[in-house]
């Protein structure tokens, strides 16, 4: 049942880190909250509580999914595995 | 989980129900604050709520400023006020728009007595309000006379996964009991305002949703002299591992589940319009939100956080929960309700929806909360422009 990373919609893509951190090339059980469904991914980078990891490799300029919407766009290309943050993504307001 | 019928509050004389018995005394202006201090300090059973303004503020800011006064001494927590400002007629204003509720209110004024002549004849009269009061007895009071507003604060993802979800689950069980709900924080759905807008129950709710967030928006691309990112999302939120204003803002909008929102408030603005959700424009700081939602009449308040928000109310409890396990844990004396265990499957969301109603209900039935117990009692003005 538990899990290491929420992803809430099964069009998102990425998940959030629900313990309180995982190390690089860890493999991670994925829980996607909307279908109750599961999924596996190989971390790259250290990434801790509650910071997203990428459950694809996204390019720049491509849209952030989480809750299923649009949250941001990618300005620095990102792999499968990679830690999503500031330094990769930026918002699309202001 | 069966879900109560009633809670023990106080009966207020205008049908209302107070979660909390409090006898306040208000200063209508900063310049006001010592007095009221003052007689707080004097008379036991009494509180002073001081705050940095209502001088000179003119146009809808002044309306403002009233709607908040006369809000705060309506608030059905508030079981008698006194009313403390340096001119008479501003100060006679706010002690006529709360003696409409039917509670005891007396109004004093400085000039021409001076503090210490004011701080005599407004203590005499606090002493008798507090003995009063504190022979009021609490009695069952229907669900619905629960008037619920929410807030989030220093939020991280973890708000978005599980603990705003479970005030929306709240919400969603105990709105068909004909309780009152209150969400805000016009900036924090920025990203998220068209989903929300969608959620108007009527037309109107929605377009005047639009309206208040363009307005908002407007006043940001003018005043703003950089992208914002510095402030929204907090360093607290980045930390927490939210990335951007959009993120937030969906995350932020799980607190009210899967329902719509009838009307849409002025900040302190009294809801009108029956039981159900409504949406009021707000500043997203947690004192300056609670302190107007408190106003518009909301007798209980639900704050979920992510990193540790500690903010309290002087008059409307806040009931903290976390679904993050590292503040839950490393500051526990801050959490109402740990739901951390969302994270890890051991509980699901109606799990830990009734968890916070059960909390809610002790809380409105007299337990204090973990702000008032620590002292919190943040009372904040919203101030819209300059002054005259």
């Amino acid at each position: 049942m538990a899990t290491d990373i929420i992803i809430h919609d099964k069009k998102d893509n990425v998940g959030v880190v629900v313990i309180e951190k995982i190390t690089p090339k860890q493999d991670c059980k994925c829980w996607i909250m909307e279908n109750d469904s599961s999924a596996s991914i190989q971390s790259i980078d250290e990434i801790p509580l509650g910071h997203k990891i990428a459950m694809v490799d996204l390019k720049e300029g491509d849209t952030i999914l989480k809750y299923g919407h649009d949250i941001g766009k990618v300005v620095k290309a990102i792999k499968k595995g990679e830690h999503v943050h500031v330094h990769n993504v930026k918002t699309k307001k202001w | 989980m069966e879900i109560p019928k009633s809670f023990l509050g106080y009966k207020r004389e205008n049908g209302r129900a107070g979660t909390r018995n409090h006898v306040i005394i208000l200063p209508v202006d900063d310049i006001s604050n010592a007095c009221a201090e003052a007689v707080a300090n004097n008379i036991k059973g009494t509180i002073a709520l001081p705050h940095s303004y209502g001088r000179l503020q003119f146009g809808a800011d002044l309306d403002l400023h009233f709607r908040t006064m006369i809000g705060t001494g309506s608030n059905p927590n508030v079981a008698a006020v006194i009313v403390i400002g340096i001119e008479p007629k501003w100060t006679k204003k706010i002690v006529d728009g709360i003696a409409k509720t039917g509670k005891p209110v007396e109004g004093f004024h400085i000039e021409r007595t001076g503090d210490i002549g004011t701080v005599m004849k407004a203590s005499k009269k606090a002493q008798e309000f507090s003995q009063w009061a504190s022979e009021k007895q609490r009695e069952e009071c229907p669900m619905s006379d629960l008037w619920i507003s929410v807030k989030c604060g220093e939020s991280d993802t973890t708000s978005g996964l599980a603990s705003n979800p479970t005030v929306g689950n709240l919400m969603e069980k105990l709105e068909p009991l004909g309780v009152h709900l209150c969400f805000g924080e016009t900036s924090e759905l920025t990203g998220a305002e068209n989903v929300c807008a969608a959620r108007g129950a009527t037309k109107e709710a929605s377009e005047k949703f639009m309206k208040t967030w363009n307005d908002y928006n407007d006043f940001i691309l003018k005043e703003a002299t950089n992208d914002l990112s510095e402030s929204q999302p907090t360093a607290g939120n980045i930390a927490g591992g939210l990335t951007t204003i959009e993120e937030k803002a969906f995350g932020n909008f799980q607190k009210i589940g899967n329902l719509k929102f009838i009307d849409v408030l002025e900040p302190a603005e009294e809801p009108a319009k029956g039981p159900g959700l409504y949406f009021m424009d707000t500043s997203s700081a947690a004192a300056e939100c609670i302190t107007l939602q408190a106003a518009g009449g909301f007798n209980i308040h639900l704050f979920p956080t992510g990193q540790g928000n500690i903010v309290g109310n002087p008059i409307e409890p806040v009931v903290k929960l976390t679904a993050n396990p590292l503040t839950a844990k490393s500051m526990s004396e801050h959490v109402d309700c740990d739901v951390s265990k969302i994270l890890s499957r051991e509980m699901n969301l109606s799990e830990a929806g009734d968890k916070l109603i059960e909390t809610t209900l002790r809380v409105a039935n007299g337990r204090l909360t973990c702000a008032e117990a620590l002292g919190h009692k943040e009372f904040v003005m919203t101030k819209l422009y300059r002054s005259a």
